[in-house]
């Protein structure tokens, strides 16, 4: 039983960084239609200014703030001087645009920081707590509880706010939100912004526990995909949840299913994926889309 | 008292000139129509109007020249622009998409007030009030269209085809609502509308376009009693 609540909650652990991944590539799309695949580079790079600023003396805490306002302001840059010329054409392009800047930014990082393993101090502390005979650190229970926190306050910021609702409607139909007065380009800035920043909070508290390399995002990136699909695409809740699943499971069928092991696991999810796609092609919390013609 | 006037507008998409000369006023409260045939340059028109396309010549509205001047800058002197296609946000409820087109106010009490009073006017919104834009019938698509550009409470409302694609009996009930809206609200209107017969349930008067310039200009009693008017857009 002991062992079960390990993997349960190592699982969970593990679970919470894909989520953290989610939120921002669901917040970009719910803010500009697009799915951003340099979102994991773009977290990877906030965590190495965040790393490079405690190097230099800085508290952890600042060099995160800091990291995370700077993440900011070059996710709206992006967005205006590089996405906003594909924005308007071909969806497979731009795709192709922000692969190629995953590359990009990957390759940018292992350049001026070499691709060796730093140590990223942690924001939390790693002592343990007996929950039910399974030992818990503080740093796990510290992510988990972030990541709650800003579920809920995405899921907010997109029902209940008016800026919220104006991000949708510019993702949904930028003409003619245009045509009702807003202002579209400061709009799909600030929601790639915004994601960058959310990318920013992601690193730091994923980096410790991955330790920072500039490919510590790629599998995450891989899990924090499938989450967005299996939870749907409109629903920060519906991520987070997908995610955490796909951890424990990821965890269980390693221990469990005897022909699965390590090896298999990475499998776990995207057999999962396969599964609940054939029934609820929409994900398991995404709203279906229903179009008249 | 003049609110809207154009003086030779061009306009091009690429090296095609779509508007030769197009000139127009709509006074202060009034409703004009534009008439035309497809591709007579109704909708560029409109487009000119509200920054969408790049245009040429002048565009005073209430005094200020707002050609090239941008979408959302048009929309925020009190232009309301309801586009050929509706422009609806699918994804949107039906109250969101009326919150979007109230996106410039502050007064929220006022917002809701003039949601309610839509809901009224247009029944089959407040049925599928919660429901997304996507799901709904081309006539409440439309009726949504028209209920979010009045809830930004513009001084001048630009209506594209609101009868495209509708049974004809959807499209007069879509048009007798805007003409009670425009009875009681007072806004000034600019029609755009192939079924000359519905744009006249609206407008005063009438200009009518035929590659992308003025042919005939004139109150609705005028052009109604003109023989090559009724024979081109009134049936018979």
């Amino acid at each position: 039983m002991g062992q079960f609540i390990q993997l349960v909650i190592d699982g969970l652990s593990n679970g919470s960084i894909y989520a953290v991944l989610a939120l921002a590539i669901v917040l970009v799309n719910q803010a500009t239609g697009m799915v951003n695949f340099a979102q994991g580079g773009m977290a990877v790079l906030a965590a190495y200014l965040t790393w490079w600023m405690t190097e230099h003396g800085l508290p952890l805490l600042l060099a995160i703030l800091l990291s995370v306002l700077v993440s900011f302001v070059v996710g709206g840059l992006l967005e205006r001087f590089v996405i906003r010329r594909f924005e308007r054409g071909d969806p497979d392009t731009a795709v192709v645009v922000t692969i190629g800047l995953l590359t990009l930014i990957t390759g940018i990082c292992g350049w001026l920081w070499s691709y060796n393993n730093k140590q990223f101090p942690s924001l939390f502390s790693l002592h343990t707590v007996n929950i039910f005979g399974a030992a818990v650190s503080f740093r796990s229970i510290g992510t988990f509880l972030v990541i709650v926190a800003i579920m809920l306050a995405l899921q907010a910021l997109f029902l209940g706010t008016r800026f919220g609702l104006a991000l949708r409607a510019v993702a949904i139909n930028p003409d003619s939100a245009a045509l009702s007065g807003l202002p579209v380009g400061r709009l799909l800035m600030a929601g790639w912004g915004l994601a960058a920043a959310l990318g920013a909070v992601a690193g730091a508290l994923v980096a410790p526990q991955l330790t920072l390399t500039p490919g510590m995002m790629d599998e995450a990136l891989v899990y924090a995909l499938a989450a967005v699909i299996l939870g749907g695409l409109s629903s920060p809740i519906g991520v987070v949840l997908a995610a955490w699943m796909i951890g424990v499971l990821e965890n269980l069928a390693a221990v469990y299913v005897d022909f699965i092991g390590h090896d298999l696991s990475v499998a776990v999810p995207f057999f999962l994926i396969f599964v609940v796609l054939i029934v609820r092609p929409q994900g398991l919390f995404g709203r279906k889309a229903v179009v008249r013609v | 008292m003049t609110l809207l006037e154009l003086e030779s507008v061009t306009a091009f998409y690429g090296p095609v000139q779509v508007l030769d000369a197009v000139s127009l006023s709509v006074p202060e409260g009034g409703a004009v129509g534009i008439l035309g045939a497809n591709g007579a340059g109704k909708t560029t028109t409109l487009r000119a109007i509200s920054g969408t396309v790049r245009a040429g010549g002048r565009i005073m509205f209430d005094g200020v020249d707002i050609r090239g001047k941008r979408p959302e800058q048009v929309a925020a002197m009190g232009v309301a622009h309801v586009p050929e296609g509706r422009g609806s946000f699918g994804a949107l409820t039906v109250r969101e998409n009326l919150r979007i087109g109230a996106y410039l106010r502050r007064d929220r009490k006022g917002v809701e007030s003039d949601i309610e009073l839509l809901l009224e006017l247009f029944p089959n919104l407040r049925d599928r009030y919660k429901a997304h834009a996507s799901s709904m019938s081309g006539g409440e698509q439309q009726m949504l269209a028209v209920a979010r550009a009045f809830m930004a409470k513009p001084r001048l409302l630009l209506l594209d085809e609101a009868s495209l694609g509708l049974a004809p009996s959807t499209a007069t009930t879509v048009y007798d609502a805007i003409a009670k809206l425009r009875r009681e609200s007072g806004i000034a209107m600019l029609v755009v509308e192939q079924n000359a017969n519905l744009a006249f349930h609206i407008v005063d008067s009438a200009t009518v376009l035929e590659t992308g310039r003025n042919v005939l200009t004139g109150t609705s009693a005028e052009l109604k009693g003109m023989d090559e008017v009724r024979r081109a857009y009134l049936g018979g």
